[in-house]
């Protein structure tokens, strides 16, 4: 099947053209069963290649699937190359899973929408685009698939352009996204021109060998790749984005959240591990960075009153936690959150999605409520998800987020898993609030509840299921083995020399804590965290109020989300757009206007004067030729 | 008196000068063109006196070029004064004056 991974590109992409050229005339059935058919069989063939990997010596586990040659001039030379290692095709198997059941989910959640053709063919797109993306052999590639799920999430995001913050907010997107890849192909230029080629086997064997741990070059290399993710990962300075990105369909954000979009940072960081081993430096910047904003995006999310801005939060803080991971070294274990927070993530968006869409329409959770026995598919569902996200064993969540804390203690110290708990605490808190206003207490909204149609429900089982147990194939204390660890060894198998040579020396000797210990610690925070929003918002519903008059300051703060979109409004929005309409109308409209129109009237008015020559009389004309001929006559003559 | 190249060249001059006069002002079109084989034809003595005084043939060839280029601007002049007549109903060179600004 391997030979045959073309197919898990080449099937969004004939959804895609199918959609466009014969959705119009076959119909919504047709656009349906063709957008959810093609991405299904795309994750057929994921997993018969991930079956055929398995199947295979871990050390052989790398395929490379050459398909054209892109560029070649002189000794430049890029492919168009598909690479299937553990690393992509665990990505493929996530990606294009989690889209078939959002794609699923579309088919009923969009049901009534005008533009359901052009929703399904940008969906295939972007699912397209990502695994584009995974599955690309080398910098180029990679790049084509980032910058095409920028764009997908802008049209995503914008979908519903006639509203003003849904095209505010895909164009915010675009933009905020374009200053992290500017980074990030800056990034792949330095590479070209430090490695001469972009293919990733021969950049990462080459930066071992030619360049000694801490290397200024690796350095730049590596921060410069680290603020593209930031952008597509949405992670400090470039995160406001994210939670205005809920302005698309909920089934949007899901996937953008979950699968194919704010995953690729993650992702891009952890295949350029080699890169980044070389450089401490930019490991502690990607641990320093994804730890501020697991925590700050944490803070924000306490308040929030918009379902999904709660979860948008939710998404920038365990997002910050993958990079914690990535930074920390543990590459593998930042991947494995990646996977469980697919699960979690997809299902939480997929019942918010189904909340508002049964509440027709409304997404603020003072005014949910009592929805428990009303949806009772999508209250279990998101309790499972809040149980994994807060990392209550034995759901995902537990195993992949208690690992990242574990790996933070043993290489970074107490100090740093201390903060990481606490954001954690805020996690299982924030989500376990949301569960308490929207499904219990009693009910703060009118008029009729709908019932989610089967389309709704099907993906939410599925996910629910998988956030259940999903986590279970990452759990070495329960079968004494971690399948994705070992399966994602092949691609990481450079990493562990330098990271343990380069990073905080109070690791495993100093602590004699056990894993097992630090488990039941992890355990403990997440049930203090929801204990507390259980005590909050079920028994007490007052200790919010007065909490909010007597920490107003510190509320007005966190609910407007540390100003920070007035700072940068400040900052570097107003000044742009009054730079921009400065040159507006004095360059553009005085100047190159000026000059363009001025021309144009030197011409017209000399013409009007010389056009009184041509006067139509044939005489005339005969009369200058003799006077010129004369004129010349008498030239030569008098000379 | 003998009659030398001196006078050959003047009754060509002057030809040309009734030809270049009636170009400049005669109103009707076909004068005009009739005034026109008359520069040309003025042209064509001098070119038979040149080559006559100085013996070269070529002065003769190029009279017998001339005369077919006549013809043949005849043939075409001759054809669009007809059109034109057709078109306008006049042959006075000042009513046809549309092709300006």
């Amino acid at each position: 099947m391997l030979e045959h991974a073309w197919l898990i590109l080449a099937l969004p992409l004939a959804g895609v053209a199918g959609n466009i050229f014969l959705g119009g005339r076959l119909g919504r059935r047709f656009v349906s069963a063709l957008s959810c058919g093609v991405v299904g069989l795309s994750f057929v063939v994921s997993v018969a290649c991930f079956l055929e990997l398995l199947a295979m010596q871990p050390a052989q586990r790398h395929f490379e699937r050459h398909i054209f040659t892109w560029f070649l001039s002189g000794s430049f030379k890029v492919e168009g190359t598909l690479l299937l290692d553990p690393l992509s095709v665990l990505m493929t198997l996530v990606v294009s899973g989690v889209a078939f059941l959002i794609h699923v989910y579309s088919t009923g959640y969009m049901a009534g929408d005008s533009g359901y053709r052009r929703y399904f063919t940008y969906l295939n797109l972007f699912t397209f685009s990502m695994l584009t993306l995974v599955l690309g052999g080398n910098f180029l590639v990679l790049y084509v698939g980032w910058e095409a799920v920028g764009l997908c999430s802008y049209l995503l995001i914008g979908f519903w352009f006639q509203k003003k913050p849904a095209a505010d907010a895909g164009r915010k997107a675009f933009i905020v996204n374009r200053i992290g890849d500017f980074g990030f192909a800056l990034g792949i230029l330095l590479i070209f021109r430090t490695f001469g080629t972009l293919e990733f086997g021969e950049v990462f064997s080459g930066a071992e060998r030619l360049f000694p741990s801490g290397s200024t070059l690796i350095t730049g290399i590596a921060l410069l790749l680290f603020a593209g993710a930031t952008g597509k990962s949405a992670q400090i300075p470039l995160y406001t984005w994210l939670p205005d990105a809920m302005e698309g369909p909920t089934p949007v954000s899901a996937l953008i959240h979950a699968a194919t979009m704010v995953t690729a940072g993650v992702y891009m960081v952890a295949r350029c591990s080699a890169l980044f081993v070389l450089s401490p430096l930019a490991l502690a910047v990607v641990a320093i960075v994804g730890l501020a904003t697991a925590v700050y995006a944490a803070s924000i999310g306490l308040v929030q009153n918009d379902l999904k801005r709660v979860l948008a939060y939710s998404t920038i803080s365990q997002l910050g936690y993958m990079f914690l991971a990535c930074g920390v070294g543990a590459f593998a274990v930042g991947i494995f959150h990646l996977m469980t927070h697919a699960f979690f993530k997809a299902l939480l968006f997929l019942v918010a999605g189904a909340v508002i869409h049964a509440l027709a329409g409304e997404q603020d959770i003072t005014k949910m409520g009592g929805l428990r026995s009303k949806l009772p598919v999508s209250y279990w569902s998101f309790l499972i998800a809040a149980l994994a996200i807060a990392g209550v064993f034995p759901f995902a969540g537990f195993f992949s987020k208690d690992e990242i804390l574990w790996e933070t203690l043993l290489r970074r110290g107490p100090l740093v898993w201390a903060l990481g708990a606490v954001g954690a605490l805020m996690t299982a808190f924030y989500m376990f609030r949301l569960l308490f206003l929207v499904f219990h207490g009693t009910a703060r909204h009118e008029g009729h509840v709908h019932a989610p149609p089967f389309s709704i429900k099907l993906p939410l089982v599925c996910l629910a299921v998988l956030s259940a147990v999903g986590g279970l194939v990452g759990a070495p204390l329960l079968f004494g083995r971690h399948f994705v660890k070992e399966f994602l060894s092949p691609v990481f198998r450079h990493v562990n020399g330098h990271v343990a040579a380069g990073t905080h020396e109070a690791g495993a000797g100093h602590f004699v804590v056990s894993e097992l210990s630090m488990a039941v610690v992890s355990v403990s925070i997440a049930v203090l965290g929801i204990v507390l929003a259980y005590r909050f918002y079920v028994i007490s519903p007052d200790v919010p109020q007065r909490l909010k008059e007597r920490f107003a300051r510190l509320y007005s703060i966190l609910f407007n989300k540390y100003y920070v979109d007035e700072i940068y409004d400040t900052l570097f929005v107003r000044p742009l757009v009054s730079f921009a309409t400065a040159l507006w109308r004095h360059v553009d409209a005085l100047i190159i206007d000026g000059a363009v129109n001025g021309s144009a009237f030197l011409v017209e008015t000399a013409s009007k004067v010389s056009r009184r020559l041509q006067t139509g009389g044939v005489q005339n004309y005969a009369l200058s030729i003799v006077v010129g001929a004369i004129a010349i006559l008498a030239f030569w003559l008098l000379r | 008196m003998p009659v030398g190249v001196s006078h050959y060249l003047a009754v060509s001059a002057v030809i040309f000068a009734v030809g270049v006069a009636g170009v400049l002002l005669r109103r009707n079109i076909l004068v005009v063109l009739m005034s026109i084989e008359l520069m040309l034809n003025a042209a064509n003595l001098a070119f038979v006196t040149f080559s006559r005084a100085s013996g070269a043939v070529g002065g003769q060839i190029v009279v017998l070029f001339v005369m077919t280029v006549a013809a043949a601007e005849v043939a075409v002049g001759l054809a669009i004064v007809l059109i034109a007549f057709r078109a306008r109903e006049t042959t006075d060179v000042d009513e046809m004056n549309v092709m300006k600004w």
